[in-house]
């Protein structure tokens, strides 16, 4: 599934803003592998992405992103859910 | 990919960490000498990492009361607490907690990790939702998982992120559970209890408190955070162990809510599991008198820990954020912190080295739990180990 191009962007900027590494940041990038996000760094993230779009996010869907997409997607569903 | 394969960074973090110590996994207290002192590596060692609050697993009483159950039903009861695990000890226990507690249901469990496993598997399941705080115990997540509850973390000790998360789930057929600790394990701080129960009545959401290191601690009758924040009443699940200030291993729920005994029907953990050993309630019925009769131990405990936390404070430590009978000491750097706790031991204390991801900051942490069995003489002995280092601070 194609996620929001809207939410995938915000994302990605909120990514560039944690991430000091100068690695391009796509849909595609894999936020452990890529971003090397520590589990600190990842709940710091976390909380600004939900602030972002004013969601919460259960922590059980972490274990299903694995990538920008993943995450965007995840925020999409849970839009819908809590809106 | 092998089986084992997913284990790699395991074992590349052991051999980075073995290069900084080679006792670090693989300390042993080869004899026990007190509550305070055993020997390691053949050196004397004072312990100041043991979570052994009030000196109760060396209480003549307690030793007295274990080998007592022990001759009279055995080492065992080779059963299950909902077959033929149940003995009088157990009710009885379960009886004393309530009435100390001022709760009207309390249920044992074989260990404090299996209290919360056998409650949060149960009690919220996937159409709930659980809001924890981030520092929670691992048993408290480990619980919420096997429910398969939507479990949501908030900011540590951060009542304004609770109440948002609280804000955007909140509807009116979701049962919400908030879910924090009386004392941290870590960082040795109090969650803001009051604040807490202001929101959980405002969103009418249920209240869990894991006392775990808080029982015997907190509280002027030592019924733990909820006593001494004046808010007993408003929470609807209070878990302990008997594993630290009790000096015994076992656990327990607490609550005015009668339908939580239809947990020992529904709790798988709690109904196939063997009940805690005769021995082991026994002794924590024993430690659990002691504690209501002896206030003065808790006194005695918090002496030697502001007395620990002040003489600390004098050089360039960086602690947890007020007084507690659990004192961290923050590292930023890992090979230091191995340094220092190396350090400790060689002058004869030993505290507890937590390295990332059980530190709630990223950071290593060497952790003090001081006790009322402890002199004054070791504690001042325990600032001079940590004197002796404090140019890795």
């Amino acid at each position: 599934m194609k996620p929001d191009q809207k939410i995938l962007s915000t994302i990605i900027d909120i990514l560039r803003e944690h991430v000091s590494k100068d690695v391009p940041i796509t849909a595609d990038t894999d936020l452990e592998a890529d971003l090397s996000i520590d589990s600190l760094k990842s709940m710091e993230i976390l909380a600004a992405v939900e602030d972002a779009f004013d969601v919460s996010v259960p922590i059980n869907v972490l274990s299903e992103v694995q990538t920008v997409k993943d995450l965007a997607t995840q925020i999409e569903k849970l839009l819908k859910e809590q809106g | 990919m092998g089986l084992f394969d997913k284990f790699q960074k395991i074992k590349q973090s052991l051999e980075t960490f073995s290069q900084y110590s080679d006792s670090f996994f693989n300390v042993v207290l080869d004899e026990i000498i007190s509550s305070t002192e055993a020997i390691i590596n053949g050196r004397h060692t004072i312990l100041a990492g043991t979570n052994n609050y009030l000196g109760m697993p060396h209480r003549k009483e307690c030793i007295e009361a274990a080998c007592s159950a022990v001759r009279e039903m055995g080492t065992g009861t080779t059963g299950s607490r909902m077959a033929n695990g149940t003995y009088g000890i157990h009710v009885e226990l379960e009886r004393a907690l309530s009435q100390f507690l001022n709760k009207k249901h309390t249920i044992v469990f074989t260990t404090g990790y299996s209290a919360n496993l056998s409650v949060l598997s149960t009690l919220v399941g996937p159409k709930d939702i659980v809001l924890l705080d981030a520092d929670c115990h691992a048993s408290i997540y480990d619980g919420c998982r096997l429910g398969g509850v939507q479990v949501y973390r908030f900011k540590h000790n951060d009542v304004n992120d609770l109440e948002k998360r609280l804000k955007r789930l909140s509807k009116p057929d979701t049962n919400i559970l908030i879910a924090v600790e009386g004392l941290y394990s870590m960082l040795g701080d109090r969650a803001p209890l009051r604040e807490i129960v202001a929101l959980k009545r405002e969103f009418g959401a249920y209240l869990l408190v894991d006392e775990a290191h808080s029982l015997g601690v907190l509280g002027e009758k030592g019924r733990g955070l909820a006593e001494e924040a004046g808010v007993e009443e408003d929470v609807d699940f209070v878990i302990g162990t008997f594993s630290k200030s009790l000096g015994s291993v076992g656990g327990y729920c607490s609550s005015d809510l009668e339908e939580i005994e239809l947990l020992r029907f529904a709790s798988r953990p709690y109904v196939f599991t063997a009940s805690s050993s005769p021995a082991n309630i026994a002794a924590a019925r024993k430690a659990l008198e002691i504690i209501q009769r002896e206030p003065e131990l808790r006194e005695r405990l918090w002496d030697n820990a502001n007395l620990l936390y002040e003489r600390l404070s004098k050089h360039p430590f960086k602690l947890g954020p007020s007084p507690s009978p659990i004192i961290p000491v923050r590292f930023s750097e890992i090979p230091r912190a191995f340094e220092a706790w190396n350090g400790l031991l060689e002058n004869g204390v030993y505290v507890n080295m937590v390295l990332p991801p059980a530190t709630p900051d990223g950071s290593a942490l060497l952790r003090c739990s001081l006790s009322a069995a402890h002199t004054t003489d070791q504690v001042e002995k325990i600032a001079e180990a940590f004197e002796s280092i404090k140019h890795l601070a």
